[in-house]
């Protein structure tokens, strides 16, 4: 039985959710057994989750400003190259601007960190971080992207910046284009049949021989499984 | 207003509260064989083969918050629909007290996201006792369980290999799949330190075992129940076939607050509130079968006050909530250099581990009692939140093709181009464990504070003992001698006794057991050996409250196997009008 004929027989055998009869007395009242609270919108959310991702949507956390600023840093952190596109056109501006409202944590070091590198490009530059030229802005992205050799005065900028980094790295590639530049080729039906022998080679290993016989057999996961009395797969 | 919803004279023949395991296959047996069942579920409907409930195959972009777990609490797309904390249904802590409470509000309940690791228990596990004098032995053992696991075995389907282990007995297995590479990494390593890998044994149909259910096609996502039934869910496995076949009734946003009693102490039946308005009802039944999480049963019992049962049901010697107890965890992680820069090809498996150790080292004399086995992970699996983060402390660990390890934290190309070659490189294990059941360690009444229905809520009392704090410690070497024996570099520092060795808080591994456990004395236990109230006759208990003790495997399978038991242990009881 393939997945279509699968999904056919189990949908023509689902159920509705209507109203039953309960009982035939006299005191008897229609109840709904299983009432109904609203509808389940995209990606299988409950009514409460919809109305919560609506919610976290209707306010805007960044001003045009901070938004203009994010855009620049975004870039930086993750640029286009031969590979794919930059984190702008993979949309992660977007999707910090909703986790800032989802994990409200985020706000504080996420609004004064900005406000930061302006301070920082104030005194070096007499300028906005927006309006310094890009070799203006990696001085002093330099001074808070490594960790480890950053000055102990700028590690409000280091820890703002790790803080960016995640969300960008984590937003690009749970992307679309984040998942072509990685090649992941799953989240789709298929048939594991274990390492591609290729793999096997390269890494000098091999599926253990002991179980030849016990893995599955791709070639008859559609067949009715039986066993005999001492639990031995006979079909 | 309270509403007498069932005319009087009308009543099913057995009440079944919660629909996940225990619940769920109490509704299958029951039915089968006549009866008229009503399933009570605090939660809503639920069938992830309805397009609006389907969160499986979804690409992590389909959510504005990339899969993290803000909402819930295993991530956006996870099926369970409840959690740590649900607004309105709060629960408390005694004095230097930790313990969270993890609930599924669904038909289903848990079995909806759980891992589907599907062990039996052993012929030692239901005896412990008798090897280290703690704690307290089953009244029944292995081989009166057994012919109730090879029935589920065969009912649900499980993968597995048979290796003929004492204490791992073998049951009717599906053929597991092959491993994932790093679980080959795993297992060449631990050949050489002899701890044994065998492969997985979990609850995903690699072949049908009916025409009524799917195949599993391998993406990984079990979590988030599947559209094709190919893994089991209390719900569509049991309950909805069930509702199919007999005379079965479903009631979901019920919050169930007591089982009602007559005047000579029997049950007759539960009283709860519902969720559209907020009114209470009444459902009336010859048999109360409780199956709404240890936790939730438990508490539903010390509720059901009344002059005949003035400490609760099945509580007149005080036991009901004792012994509450969850499965022991720690974790640990490492990098292995050879899977960077990998080759990519689809490995996203079924959902879970293809291959675990089993506890290798009964009867070996440790500074601890019972034991652990180990649960591996990694691969290429699907990004989702998180994803590519802690480049600024792990970044060093990619070298170039000169072999110059790379810079912590730094932007650009470069950053990008070695997040591409760290992907699929970590692998991580997780110890889960037998605790110690303590008498110490119970939920009682807290008389307090209320939920929004009205309903006393719940109060913790747990600490962990050094019997599972030493037993965290050696899960932790063990963890370094695993990565140390697949040359992975490891990841974090080994804890210490400062952070009780890594070991998880009571409550978080969600193995929750033992609040209403079966015993032959009725003055030390609740349950009779058939689950049965000792002081109630027609109220059962099918959720992981019987249990005297939860060896270091997952308890679903238990908990089908002693509903399935519990459940014909109620028929002949009504047939021969005992209850």
């Amino acid at each position: 039985m393939n997945r279509r004929e699968n999904l056919k027989l189990l949908l023509a055998g689902s159920f509705g959710t209507g109203l039953i009869l309960s009982g035939c007395g006299s005191e008897t009242e229609k109840i709904a057994h299983q009432p109904a609270f609203g509808e389940f919108g995209s990606y299988g959310r409950t009514p409460e989750e919809i109305k919560h991702n609506e919610l976290l949507k209707s306010t805007t956390f960044f001003t045009e400003e901070e938004r203009k600023k994010l855009d620049i840093l975004v870039d930086i952190i993750i640029p286009a190259d031969e590979t794919s596109g930059s984190a702008t056109d993979a949309g992660v501006p977007d999707f910090i601007e909703f986790m800032m409202k989802d994990i409200p944590d985020y706000q504080t070091p996420m609004r004064g960190g900005l406000l930061w590198l302006d301070h920082k490009a104030d005194e070096y530059f007499e300028k906005k971080f927006v309006d310094l030229t890009q070799e203006q802005r990696l001085q002093i992205i330099d001074e808070i992207a490594y960790p480890d050799t950053a000055k102990p005065e700028v590690q409000a900028g280091v820890r703002f910046f790790n803080m960016l980094r995640n969300l960008t790295a984590t937003g690009f590639f749970t992307s679309e284009e984040g998942f072509k530049d990685l090649g992941y080729v799953g989240n789709r039906p298929n048939a594991w049949d274990g390492v591609p022998e290729e793999v096997l080679a390269k890494h000098g290993l091999e599926n253990d021989p002991k179980y030849k016989d016990v893995y599955l057999d791709i070639a008859t996961r559609g067949d009715l499984a039986q066993w005999d009395d001492e639990g031995n797969l006979i079909a | 207003m309270s509403i007498q919803i069932q005319s009087s004279g009308e009543e099913y023949d057995a009440i079944i509260v919660g629909s996940g395991a225990g619940g769920g296959m109490a509704s299958k047996i029951l039915s089968e064989a006549g009866l008229s069942v009503a399933v009570v579920e605090a939660g809503a409907d639920f069938d992830p083969a309805l397009e609006e409930h389907r969160t499986q195959l979804r690409f992590p972009w389909e959510s504005p918050r990339r899969g993290a777990g803000t909402v819930r609490a295993f991530g956006d797309f996870d099926a369970a629909i409840g959690g740590w904390d649900i607004e309105g249904e709060p629960y408390t802590r005694g004095k230097d007290s930790e313990f969270d409470w993890f609930r599924s509000r669904m038909l289903g309940g848990r079995t909806n996201h759980w891992g589907r690791i599907s062990l039996r228990f052993g012929p030692l596990d239901f005896k412990r006792k008798d090897m280290d004098g703690l704690g307290d032995n089953w009244p029944i053992g292995y081989d009166d369980v057994k012919p109730y696991y090879d029935r589920v075995d065969r009912l649900i389907g499980v993968f597995g290999s048979k290796e003929g282990i004492h204490n791992e007995p073998d049951g009717f297995f599906l053929p597991p799949p092959k491993p994932r590479l790093h679980e080959l990494y795993v297992k060449k390593g631990t050949n050489k330190i002899n701890i044994p890998v065998i492969p997985s044994r979990l609850s995903i149909l690699t072949r049908p075992v009916s025409n009524e259910r799917g195949v599993c096609f391998f993406c990984s996502q079990c979590n988030r129940a599947c559209q094709v039934y190919a893994d089991f869910s209390a719900g569509t496995c049991l309950v909805k076939p069930a509702m199919k076949k007999g005379q079965v009734d479903l009631y979901t946003h019920a919050m169930v607050r007591k089982v009602t009693t007559n005047d000579k102490g029997e049950a007759t039946g539960v009283s709860y509130v519902s969720k559209a308005d907020m009114k209470e009802y009444k459902l009336r039944s010859r048999v109360v079968v409780l199956g709404a999480s240890a936790c939730e049963s438990a508490r539903i019992m010390m509720n059901s006050t009344s002059k005949t049962h003035p400490n609760g049901l099945g509580n007149s010697t005080g036991y009901v909530g004792r012994y509450l107890h969850d499965s022991t965890g720690a974790d640990r992680m490492g990098i292995l250099p050879e899977l960077m820069d990998r080759d990519r090809y689809n490995e996203d498996g079924v959902g879970g581990l293809h291959v675990y150790t089993p506890w290798w080292l009964n009867e070996k004399n440790l500074d601890f009692a019972r034991g652990y086995h180990i649960e591996y992970w990694g691969g290429m699996s699907m990004p989702s939140y998180g994803f590519g983060g802690g480049m600024d402390t792990m970044r060093q660990h990619i070298k170039d093709e000169f072999g110059n390890p790379s810079v912590n934290g730094g932007y650009g190309a470069g950053l990008k181009k070695d997040i591409r070659t760290f992907y699929g490189s970590t692998v991580g294990m997780s110890g889960r464990g037998e605790s110690i059941p303590q008498y110490s360690n119970y939920c009682e009444i807290d008389k307090s504070v209320v939920d929004k229905y009205g309903i006393p809520v719940l109060k913790f009392h747990y600490k962990w003992t050094d019997q599972e704090l030493k037993q965290a410690k050696h899960m932790h070497d063990t963890f370094e001698e695993v990565l140390t024996s697949m040359g992975a570099t490891i990841l974090g520092k080994k804890p210490g006794p400062e952070s009780q060795y890594g070991l998880h808080k009571p409550g978080r591994i969600i193995h929750e057991v033992g609040t209403t456990r079966m015993g032959d004395d009725p003055n030390t236990s609740v349950l009779n050996k058939y689950s049965q109230a000792h002081d109630c006759k027609n109220l059962f208990v099918v959720d992981g409250g019987p249990f005297v003790s939860q060896a270091d495997k997952n308890p679903t399978w238990t908990i089908l196997a002693l509903s399935m038991r519990t459940s014909e242990y109620i028929v002949d009881q009504l047939k021969k009008k005992n209850i």
